[in-house]
């Protein structure tokens, strides 16, 4: 058999043991799971700006940033964050605590490889190219500012 | 105390409508989680950059700040800042200086839950 059929039957029989997700149900959950956690990030923001009257926005943005991140984090910890992650999809992923989960899971997982080359290496894996353009992003804003 | 139920519902509708398309993308593209969250960052920079996004965040309060997309606006929002008021230094200094917290608290919380918790076995399909 010829190379090029057999890789050619490889991707078939790949994509038919591929688990399929079906679109509808699982764009239901994603946006009732992300529309849950923007709720709870505003029941933060009402909170802190009711104890604390005198932080600005961007403040209380920070802190409710870093209140769901912090919790992401714990409930990672413990496991409970990958099921939800699995029910929500997207839904988890897409707001903050994606990017909370995704900098803590490889730190826990790659814990046997020590701490240097484990934890804070490895941290960054999924995380990185985040910040990275983000970064560069946002200088690149800020330097067609100065030029216009 | 102001809890107006119109930002929660407002919250719900467009945070869920974000993760929503996202979905959709991740189910008929098969796109990886890092990928995802870098397009919907860049969004944010250039909905801010285009200086669409402080309109969209008056609109959807905590459902355009939690996203990520928020976290892109907000880097290019410091770096925007910075360059009118400190110039060049203060491009390169405004986008981290925006974000500091979230990262930190990020990198701090991910480094002690590293080293207290064990990765356990997946039992997900």
């Amino acid at each position: 058999m010829d190379s090029e059929k057999r890789n050619q039957n490889y991707n078939m029989y790949v994509d038919a043991k591929l688990p399929k997700t079906k679109l509808f149900p699982s764009v239901a959950k994603a946006f009732l799971v992300g529309g849950l956690i923007c709720c709870f990030g505003q029941l933060c923001l009402d909170l802190y700006a009711y104890w604390w009257p005198t932080l600005s926005e961007a403040e209380l943005g920070t802190a409710m940033l870093s209140t769901i991140i912090f919790l992401t984090a714990i409930l990672t910890g413990f496991g409970v964050f990958d099921w939800l992650g699995a029910f929500g999809g997207a839904g988890t992923v897409i707001p903050i605590t994606g990017f909370a989960n995704a900098i803590v899971s490889p730190s826990m997982e790659f814990k046997k490889e020590g701490i240097i080359f484990g934890i804070c290496v490895k941290m960054f894996s999924i995380v990185g190219p985040v910040i990275v353009f983000g970064v560069v992003g946002s200088v690149a804003a800020g330097l067609i500012y100065l030029i216009i | 105390m102001e809890f107006n139920i119109m930002n929660y519902l407002i919250s719900f509708l467009v945070g869920g409508l974000i993760c929503g398309l996202a979905q959709i993308l991740v189910v008929r593209t098969s796109i990886t989680t890092s990928r995802i969250l870098v397009l919907f960052l860049m969004l944010g920079v250039v909905l801010q950059a285009f200086g669409v996004y402080p309109y969209f965040k008056d609109f959807a309060k905590a459902g355009a700040t939690v996203p990520i997309i928020g976290f892109g606006a907000t880097l290019a929002k410091g770096a925007i800042e910075g360059a009118k008021k400190g110039g060049l230094l203060g491009v390169l200094q405004g986008g981290l200086t925006a974000t500091a917290g979230g990262i930190a608290v990020a990198i701090v919380s991910a480094f002690l839950v590293g080293l207290i918790f064990n990765s356990r076995t997946k039992h997900l399909k």
